[in-house]
């Protein structure tokens, strides 16, 4: 049997859960289909906040100029007006539904500063903003009554026509390959950290809406820019920009706050790309400590520190065995985001019909080659809302999916190829932590022509490698080897696409720094870069990046 | 450090019912037991099934019984709890059912969160902007909203472990810690005016007056949400409110009576 909704939404965090909601409120029959339970999403690791101007001296326009700053100026400004002037509709809207914002002393939401803000402008509760916002969302999701298919993992799309006409998922809980029929499809499976080794991101976050659309026909968009957040722990653990927004200082070995030399005006709250490169310049020229930088948070004292970032002191205690309020943390740079992904338009329209898009495994693109703290969760609700209503209508125009249920026998055949493979002597941990540590080392913040194509060899072999390796267990229920082997299949795509796509940009912009390409080249590469998936392979073209109102300028901090 | 683990393993397609599997490798000393669990995963055994996510409690989806009682296997040092015993017992949450190994069947456990209706009820149109709220008074209940739904307290809950071993159909047993905590979270939530028939539905069966007060549930919460004490704090908002005719209620209304005209018990 096919199960038929108007819009499935594929991925249940922020992003697609305010989707969800959207279209449910414009009546159309919608289901989302998750690979966890809802709350178990990774937005759940935001831990700092949600940027919206609600502040008396703040403005959409300072917003807007903030973000497109920190994107380099590649970040499409048609997409980030509409983006920050719905902001303080939607931090509010959360406020309405029950979010928990920590207040100021007249009882309004709070805000504190964040990297690349000019004005404190991050919404929060405590240094646990992403957990609580999830948790709000999936008990409307739950009033409003919209079916969740919790523990499902979506292994292709359905295209007829040259259109998306719904999705195959397989029930994790029994392992059956089921058929989905949908209008329109949204994708908001989030991000795909664990092309890396270490990464920030949930273990969960294998970019496997980005790897369905790809190959199934949409074009991916600035793939090239991968953010290292600033602050993390030995273990690729985050600790939140709050701890630098609360006023917490970075040290090198000699006790110096060597961000003056980087971003004199800015300091530890420059944007998350030059903060980054500071620290990595400061741990390869000798001035780290044990590979580490310190965050040092002693001079906010206990009380504020066990009040705005409890989580962060926890965490540090449980990894880094340090008391932060005694001691500072040991932190370096680690991989947090992906600025690219899906191409979308600001309505999360991707270039395949019926297949939209939001959240971090869309690209719009309202953080271009580095996206500011404080946004990503704001690009979850202003665009999931957007995508959720697009979606909805769209829906109205198209007739109803006609998908024959014979279609899962391709997966199905796929999966089963998979349980047949003799034991090559490989395993799919192996290629997986092969191709992390090679994405870190080759593509990660200083990146050269050789390294690039080191990398773009080395997973062409773990490609080669993963078509012949299978897994040890061949149950149905609950079979967690062989999810993570068609996470696998996922990343591989997504770490190839990353690696060309930076290959092919010869300059440095915002996360993209090239030590053979130093400048920023607006003459030759102020425009984005697309990846398609062909029979040939990857294939790549150019999107024009659109400015409206702020004119390219040199980027200090 | 070397690490020996004794997992209870469950397969329900290999028709071989419960079993108990030893594992011994070396891991390095910072080693969580979810570290533990997924390097068997890589290295000895790609079958153990188990959910995890983030790494970093604050997904909720690792919490299992560590040495019999229920923990975030990433929020566990291997180390830490090594000197307990010979082995470091792993099983899955108590009070559900299992689907197969490390994983439980949650089902119940959020068809009773989603039974405590988990969503802001205000009364009339919301303001322009948003609701103003003091601080002091939003702090509290962030702490509790800062529950991860993990289920560690239900997996310990005295009152829901003799329900069960009584037989009691799951459906109709104490609704439990965490879906009362969450439901304390809206009732004391100031922007919330459902507090009326909130109290009088939680005050019924299976609601606030069935906690034994046994504080497992405090001692065992990974993220100090305490639900015990929201528990507590429903109990005394049901009483103020005149929710009182129910047992438990009475029974303690009678107590308090007792104790202040006799100043015995």
């Amino acid at each position: 049997m096919v199960l038929s909704h108007d819009v499935l939404v594929i991925g249940a965090g922020l992003a697609g859960m305010r989707a969800a909601l959207e279209a449910s409120r414009k009546g159309v029959d919608v289901a989302v289909l998750s690979k966890v339970h809802p709350v178990r999403s990774h937005s759940t690791q935001a831990q700092g906040g949600i940027n919206a101007s609600l502040g008396e001296d703040d403005s959409w326009e300072k917003h807007g100029f903030d973000t497109v700053k920190g994107s380099d100026y590649l970040g499409d400004q048609d997409a980030i007006e509409i983006f920050v002037k719905d902001a303080p509709e939607r931090v509010v809207e959360l406020e309405h539904m029950g979010t928990v914002f920590s207040r100021r002393d007249d009882g309004r939401i709070a805000q504190r500063p964040f990297g690349g803000a000019a004005f404190p402008r991050t919404c929060y509760v405590a240094d646990i903003t992403g957990q609580v916002l999830l948790h709000v969302l999936y008990e409307q999701l739950l009033q409003a009554g919209v079916r969740v298919y919790e523990e499902w993992f979506a292994t292709s799309l359905i295209i007829e026509d040259g259109a998306c006409r719904g999705a195959l998922a397989m029930e994790i809980r029994s392992g059956q390959l089921q058929a989905f029929g949908a209008k329109v499809v949204i994708m908001a499976t989030g991000g795909l950290g664990r092309v890396y080794e270490p990464s920030t991101n949930s273990l969960i976050s294998t970019g496997d809406g980005q790897a369905l659309a790809y190959r199934a026909g949409a074009a991916l968009m600035d793939m090239e820019f991968v953010q290292f957040h600033p602050t993390t722990l030995r273990n690729g653990i985050l600790v939140t920009e709050g701890a630098r927004g609360e006023g917490g200082y970075l040290l090198n070995s000699k006790g110096n706050r060597f961000m003056e030399k980087y971003a004199p005006k800015m300091m530890e709250l420059a944007s998350r790309d030059v903060v980054s490169r500071a620290e990595q310049t400061e741990i390869d020229e000798g001035r780290g400590v044990d590979g580490f930088i310190l965050l040092d948070l002693r001079h906010l004292g206990r009380e504020k520190i066990l009040e705005r970032l409890p989580q962060i002191h926890e965490l540090a205690l449980d990894i880094a065995g340090v008391d932060a309020i005694d001691e500072p943390i040991p932190i370096r740079p680690g991989m947090h985001y992906a600025m690219g992904g899906i191409k979308t338009d600001v309505n999360g329209a991707s270039v395949l019909p019926g297949l939209y898009a939001a959240g971090e495994c869309a690209c719009i693109t309202v953080h271009g080659a580095n996206r500011l703290g404080g946004n990503s969760l704001l690009e979850t609700v202003v665009f999931g809302r957007r995508t959720g209503a697009a979606a909805a209508e769209h829906a109205g125009g198209v007739a109803p999916a006609n998908v024959s249920e014979a279609v899962v026998s391709r997966d199905q055949d796929k999966i089963k190829a998979i349980f047949e493979r003799a034991d090559s002597g490989d395993s799919v941990a192996r290629i997986r932590t092969e191709m992390g540590q090679t994405m870190n080392k080759y593509v990660g913040m200083f990146r050269t022509e050789q390294d690039l194509e080191t990398a773009v060899a080395k997973l062409a072999e773990l490609k080669e490698r993963y078509k012949r390796v299978g897994v040890q267990d061949r149950s149905r229920v609950f079979n967690t080897s062989l999810l993570f082997h068609l996470e696998l299949g996922n990343t591989l795509d997504l770490a190839e696409a990353i690696a060309l796509a930076a290959l092919h940009r010869k300059e440095s912009r915002g996360a993209q720094f090239r030590r053979d390409f130093p400048q920023r080249d607006d003459e030759e590469w102020l425009k984005h870069i697309l990846v398609r998936c062909t029979p040939e392979g990857p294939s790549l073209d150019y999107s024009p990046v659109t400015i409206t109102r702020w004119q390219p300028e040199r980027r200090v901090y | 450090m070397e690490a020996k683990l004794r997992v209870r393993r469950f397969d329900p397609e290999s028709g071989d019912g419960v079993r108990y599997q030893s594992y011994v490798l070396e891991v390095p000393d910072y080693a969580t037991v979810l570290d533990v669990l997924l390097q068997i995963r890589e290295e000895l055994d790609d079958s153990l099934a188990l959910r995890c996510s983030c790494c970093s409690a604050i997904c909720g989806s690792c919490a299992m019984r560590i040495n019999g009682q229920a923990r975030l296997a990433c929020k566990t040092k291997a180390k830490a709890v090594a000197a307990d015993s010979e082995e470091i017992l792993v099983e899955p949450v108590g009070n559900m059912p299992v689907i197969k190994d490390l994983v439980a069947d949650m089902d119940p456990f959020w068809q009773k969160a989603r039974a405590v209706e988990p969503w802001l009820q205000p009364e009339g149109t919301p303001p322009e902007r948003e609701y103003l709220v003091a601080h002091e008074i939003m702090r509290p209940l962030a702490d509790i909203a800062a529950c991860i739904m993990c289920g560690a307290c239900v997996s310990d809950c005295s009152v829901l472990e003799t329900e069960l071993g009584l037989g009691k159909p799951p459906d109709q047993t104490f609704l439990g810690p965490a879906a009362l905590a969450k439901a304390y979270r809206y009732v004391g939530d100031p922007r919330d005016a459902a507090d009326a028939s909130r109290l009088s539905a939680l005050s019924r069966l299976e609601g606030i007056w069935d906690c034994t007060r046994c504080n497992i549930c405090v001692e065992v919460c990974p993220k100090g949400v305490a639900p015990m004490d929201q528990i507590l704090a429903l109990r005394r908002k049901a009483i103020e409110q005149g929710y009182d005719e129910y047992l438990g209620a009475r029974h303690t209304l009678e107590f308090e009576k007792t104790v202040r005209e006799s100043s015995w018990l």
